[in-house]
């Protein structure tokens, strides 16, 4: 198992760091994430699931504990290698500017590119390939602010892909989005874990959807932390925990939430 | 595929550059033929020696500030809108601009207070750029030590604006216990003017100008990405923080000198980069940069023509100018257009 981890987490708090005393968002995380899985991070609402992707993808610094990727503690890493080893999707809006889906999904080669940025041969086929597997061809000429909200999500998948990187970490993918561009984002990611053997992780709040699309599932409840397989948290009775229990509950028979009746 | 269109406006700006650098230096209080002011510059035989002189040492170099100011001060404001991601940023808001009118008006006004010595009639020319400057300069260190105690970008737009109102106030207290005739002569720098630069001068400005514009050059892989916001550029392995620090720098340094020899210029820093943006739909620096330079450029050469009023004696304030003929255009194409992007 040790061989085929790429992310190793050892005993880390995540949180802000303020002056008085940090505030501890979730502590004491243990977990090891192998390649080529599609994982996502269970949790309700201001659990800590996105100040957990931050932390590992270092948007912000862990209050303690160990990052490992590939074996080397995150902090070692200079912003330049790890752009080559994790790339991002995240939440925020991006600013209202004219680029254009290519010229978008091209700035993900810029780990890659020299000064100018300019795009060789090779950076033009990365960024055509990521724009086909995430069928997206028929949008590369329009300026990204034409676009829907699922178009957009697929855009900077894209972009994210082109950066070739080991793992792709993406926060909420699916928010905003309705049922069946949701399942159309999950199949994609599914499909490309299959197809180019990443490593991709993110957080969503469809866990019916994470329950049966993932490979590994990351479960923060109030008082736990649980990751493993679905059919294993299903077993642990893990789900149990998610949520209050006066509006829904988990079905073991379903394996899914459902509405309590009256 | 757009390539193309792009290199035809590119050579349609550059030949209006052209044009309207030599109609400007054409345009004047005295009316010389054109072909004495075709061989001035290029050392032929000129009807009156003082035409020459005229041209060679008052509408060349003025014309050259025109082209140094304007590309500089849209280099500017496509800097600032790009670090804030706001279009409504320009040079101005880091407050260097009040910093430069603040040392400035140190030296005008401030010379009854602090003895008359600092600005006396034999002064050289250099004490005006020197204060300006050094207010600037002054102004810079507070924005810059400032920024890197603060995380967030936009907390930097806002010291920025409040150094500006510090600034301007204390200049209003130093007007308050002046005369009227150190008032008027503040007054005059503030309007700005493109001439009166010698060819000293002009090579220093020239020599900061050029380093200012190579260090921008630098950045333009920065300056892309952060079309995407500051997490995302460091994503893609950008030192955030040291590519903030040297747009700063760049923004500082031009903007500090452009106001030390031609005062404070409104309005061009500001509209530019969108009269670009317009015209070349892109947000990509690789394209936006010289099309700011250019058009800031042509912008300014037209205004200055403007404030000529040609062919009579008087020269209009190039300050009022810019904002008079600039605004309502901006404001047309922002109605016109109905978005507006960085």
């Amino acid at each position: 198992m040790c061989k085929n981890s790429i992310l190793k987490i050892e005993k880390l708090s995540i949180g802000y760091h303020q002056k008085k005393q940090d505030k501890i968002v979730f502590s004491d995380i243990n977990l090891s994430l192998e390649k080529n899985k599609l994982i996502t991070v269970l949790g309700k609402n201001g659990i800590g699931k996105s100040t957990f992707l931050r932390t590992i993808s270092k948007v912000q610094k862990p209050i303690s504990g160990r990052i490992l990727l590939n074996d080397k503690n995150i902090s070692n890493y200079s912003e330049k290698e790890l752009s080559t080893q994790l790339s991002l999707v995240l939440t925020e809006r991006l600013p209202e500017s004219q680029l254009t889906v290519f010229e978008l999904v091209a700035l993900g080669r810029q780990p890659y590119t020299n000064w100018i940025d300019k795009l060789s041969k090779e950076d033009i086929q990365k960024v055509e390939l990521a724009i086909q597997q995430t069928e997206i061809t028929h949008l590369k000429d329009n300026r990204f602010y034409e676009l829907s909200d699922g178009q957009l999500q697929r855009v900077l998948i894209a972009r994210a892909l082109a950066q070739d990187t080991e793992i792709i970490i993406l926060d909420e993918p699916t928010a905003h989005l309705d049922m069946h561009h949701t399942i159309k984002i999950f199949s994609l990611l599914k499909k490309l874990v299959k197809e180019t053997s990443k490593t991709i992780l993110i957080s969503s709040h469809e866990v019916n959807l994470a329950i049966k699309l993932s490979d590994e599932i990351i479960l923060f409840t109030d008082n736990n932390l649980y990751t493993g397989k679905p059919s294993q948290l299903i077993s642990q009775n893990a789900f149990d925990n998610l949520f209050p229990k006066e509006l829904i509950n988990f079905n073991r028979t379903l394996e899914q939430f459902v509405i309590n009746k009256n | 595929m757009e390539n193309k269109s792009y290199t035809k406006y590119f050579l349609i700006l550059s030949v209006l550059l052209i044009i309207l650098f030599f109609l400007n230096i054409s345009f004047g209080s005295v009316s010389i033929p054109f072909k004495d002011i075709f061989n001035s510059i290029f050392g032929g035989e000129v009807a009156k020696e003082s035409w020459e002189t005229i041209i060679l040492n008052f509408r060349v170099p003025k014309a050259i500030t025109a082209v140094l100011v304007g590309s500089g001060l849209s280099v500017c404001g496509l800097l600032m809108q790009t670090l804030f991601r706001n279009p409504l940023a320009g040079p101005f808001v880091l407050g260097i601009s009040s910093g430069a009118s603040l040392g400035v008006a140190i030296l005008i006004l401030g010379s009854s207070l602090f003895g008359g010595f600092l600005l006396s009639n034999s002064a050289s020319n250099w004490s005006l750029p020197i204060a300006a400057s050094l207010g600037a300069f002054l102004v810079l260190s507070a924005v810059i030590i400032a920024a890197n105690k603060v995380r967030n970008t936009m907390s930097i737009l806002i010291i920025g604006l409040m150094f500006g109102s510090l600034t301007s106030a204390v200049i209003s207290v130093l007007a308050y216990f002046s005369e009227a005739a150190q008032i008027q002569q503040y007054l005059f720098w503030s309007f700005g003017s493109l001439g009166n630069l010698s060819w000293n001068e002009i090579s220093v400005f020239f020599i900061i100008y050029i380093i200012g514009m190579l260090a921008t050059v630098s950045i333009i892989k920065p300056l892309n990405s952060f079309l995407l916001g500051e997490n995302y550029a460091k994503s893609l392995g950008i030192n955030v923080k040291k590519s903030r620090n040297i747009i700063l720098l760049i923004t500082s340094l031009l903007t500090g000198v452009i106001t030390a020899f031609s005062g404070p210029i409104a309005f061009i820093g500001l509209a530019v980069p969108h009269i670009a943006r317009m015209i070349f739909t892109s947000s990509n620096h690789k394209i936006l940069l010289p099309s700011v330079a250019i058009i800031g450029s042509i912008i300014l050469l037209i205004c200055d023509i403007i404030a000529q009023l040609p062919t009579s004696e008087f020269t209009l304030p190039i300050n009022a100018i810019t904002s008079l003929f600039g605004a309502p255009i901006v404001i047309w194409l922002l109605i016109r257009k109905k978005k507006i992007f960085i």
